[in-house]
């Protein structure tokens, strides 16, 4: 062929890409995809905006070095470090059960699944966890916590245990993150394709070391995004946190002992203090709310971004042939 | 680089089957029966010597049987070709040699495999895959550096020793081995899945090689490549049969007929004919072998 090959002439644009010769029933449908696409665009917007405005105005330095304190006015009551580190603890603790036994979990449903049955059990109970309201895993933990051979978790009070600290809490809150660990690891384990695992039998390798060296590592990716996910639902939780964590605004240690007696004991997270501080709450007192609030909403958006950053970084890396 | 042509694929007619087979300088081989380029495997392969007998062996999946009582050798020092059309078992068959076809689930296997007289029933799947190791139809390295690629299948099971430094020489070893090293061995920790798809296989192979196998299994190693790089692989099986025994599966009889030493043709599980690449491109005994290797079927 000659490289003098003309162009064929462009004077007859194409019309089939534009929407001006659809049928009506689909200009509309395309229409309100549209409208309610801006729709939503425009309620995250303002709820972030919003946060963003009145956080600003509110959040003041010193807000996240003070405690909470008694008070009437907004000048005595102080800031909520106690709560800012209380998220933190749980989030940290509820995370460090969730992953590795989520992954496990996702592990042994994606890689093993035998029997059959047990693998379907297991299947919707994380399904079923995964669709529970948290308040409802909240009064279970409650019963749960109260038992008395459980005491060592929380504070005894003349022989009834009270059932409330940052363990009793973690323990129920990583049963909310799990469910995000376990699909999103799943989903990971079975985006690899089965060639790359009979690479890894056909050297001698057990089905163990395979998961272990080449399966898990590969979908590392979608672990961190899973625990991310988790997280971010975990520090956004407030039932378990008011029913089980007590919502006692400051650090409430159970003994004198360094980090056991605090763990034992009670305390709040930023939720909890939104929650009391809301205009309708117990404290009312708006602007420390709004402040939180925006804290809060840092936090997840941070969370969010690392999500994405993860999942674009391994889109690149790796790519199955 | 001057290309070959590749042996002309056409319907024998009566009187070219035939020919007188003369003999070549050696006396050893008649010549093939029609005019065919020289082929790649010039120089002949060194003495072979058994390593691997599949005797009657049945493989079915399920109630539907892949291979029917097939057997024959597999030798060390030259390169076995499983031919055939697609299902005709030829994939089963090689899976049977290092028991990956257990992992298949409904897969029932009857007949016996040994290697070095030993039945590789009794022997433990792990150890007997890293004695007879494999590479697939498509490119797999794992998600990892090239460096890391080879140094896993060195490493006990899942552990991470020996250390990096300790297992350097074996890796570059099994490198050099698949003709990579050249290319890679400047930055051993590139990842694998960026190396062009040549490169991927013969990283594949390298992986194979490391664990030191006397077998090494090939199912369709180029179909998923180019020229330039098939060549570089069938360049590199012919240098590796003298160390290990190679059996390749391939839907391209080109192909089978440039390296194959020994080529088993089979059709619809059955074992239709075996014999050494001469005789087999040249004067087939079956007429199916024969509709095949012109063309009439595939």
């Amino acid at each position: 062929m000659t490289t003098a090959t003309p162009t064929p002439a462009r004077s007859t644009p194409k019309r089939s890409g534009s929407s001006a010769s659809w049928r009506w029933s689909d200009r509309l449908g395309l229409g309100l995809a549209w409208f309610l696409g801006l729709l939503f665009c425009a309620i995250a917007a303002a709820i972030v905006i919003y946060f963003l405005v009145e956080g600003i105005r509110y959040l003041r330095p010193n807000l996240l070095v003070t405690n909470p304190a008694p008070g009437v006015s907004e000048s005595q009551t102080g800031g909520f470090l106690d709560p800012l580190l209380g998220t933190l603890i749980l989030g940290a603790m509820s995370m460090a059960v969730a992953v590795p036994v989520g992954v496990g979990i996702a592990v042994w449903l994606s890689e093993f699944g035998r029997p059959t049955g047990l693998a379907r059990v297991a299947e919707s109970a994380v399904e079923m966890l995964a669709g529970e309201p948290s308040v409802v895993l909240a009064l279970f933990g409650t019963i749960l916590f109260t038992v008395g051979q459980l005491g060592f978790l929380s504070q005894t009070s003349h022989g009834i245990v009270l059932g409330q600290s940052f363990f009793a809490a973690a323990a129920m809150l990583s049963l909310v993150g799990l469910p995000m660990v376990v699909a999103s690891t799943r989903e990971g384990l079975q985006a690899i394709p089965s060639h790359v695992r009979e690479a890894s039998y056909a050297v001698g390798k057990t089905k163990i070391a395979t998961t272990r060296r080449v399966l898990l590592p590969a979908a590392r990716p979608s672990v961190i995004t899973g625990s991310m996910l988790g997280l971010g639902r975990v520090i956004g939780d407030t039932a378990i946190v008011l029913l089980l964590l007590g919502g006692t605004l400051t650090f409430q240690a159970a003994n004198s002992t360094p980090l056991l007696g605090l763990l034992r004991g009670t305390g709040d997270t930023l939720t909890g203090y939104i929650y009391y501080n809301a205009p309708t709450g117990d404290g009312n007192q708006p602007s420390k709310a709004y402040a939180a609030a925006f804290v809060l909403m840092l936090m997840v958006l941070a969370i969010n971004v690392g999500v994405d950053f993860v999942v674009r970084r391994s889109q690149r890396a790796v790519r199955w042939s | 680089m001057e290309l070959r042509k590749p042996p002309p694929v056409r319907r024998l007619t009566g009187d070219e089957i035939p020919a007188p087979p003369s003999t070549n300088g050696n006396g050893r081989h008649p010549t093939a029966a029609f005019a065919l380029p020289a082929r790649r495997a010039a120089r002949d392969a060194a003495i072979a010597i058994d390593r691997m007998q599949v005797e009657s062996l049945s493989v079915s999946y399920g109630n539907k049987p892949a291979v029917k009582s097939v057997s024959l050798p597999i030798r060390q020092g030259e390169v076995l070709a499983l031919i055939g059309p697609s299902g005709c078992g030829k994939t089963t068959l090689l899976r049977s040699l290092n028991r990956l076809t257990e992992l298949t689930r409904g897969a029932t296997l009857s007949g016996r495999i040994t290697l070095d007289g030993v039945d590789i029933a009794t022997l433990e799947p792990t150890a007997l895959r890293r004695r007879v190791t494999m590479v697939f139809q498509q490119p797999n390295p794992f998600p990892m550096s090239v460096f890391d690629n080879v140094a896993y299948v060195l490493r006990e099971q899942a552990s991470r020793r020996p250390r990096r430094n300790a297992v350097k020489g074996a890796v570059r070893d099994a490198l050099a081995r698949a003709g990579l090293l050249d290319e890679v061995a400047d930055n051993l920790s590139h990842p694998a899945l960026r190396l062009s798809g040549g490169q991927q296989q013969r990283l594949c192979i390298a992986r194979a090689l490391a664990a030191d196998p006397e077998v090494l299994l090939l199912d369709e190693p180029c179909s998923a490549l180019d020229p330039q790089s098939t060549r570089l692989i069938e360049d590199l099986i012919l240098k590796l049969r003298d160390d290990v025994a190679v059996v390749i599966v391939t839907h391209n009889l080109q192909q089978a007929y440039r390296i194959a030493d020994s080529v088993a043709f089979m059709y619809l599980g059955e074992l239709v004919e075996y014999g050494s690449g001469h005789k087999m491109f040249g004067e087939p005994r079956e007429p199916r072998t024969q509709e095949y290797i012109s063309g009439a079927f595939g």
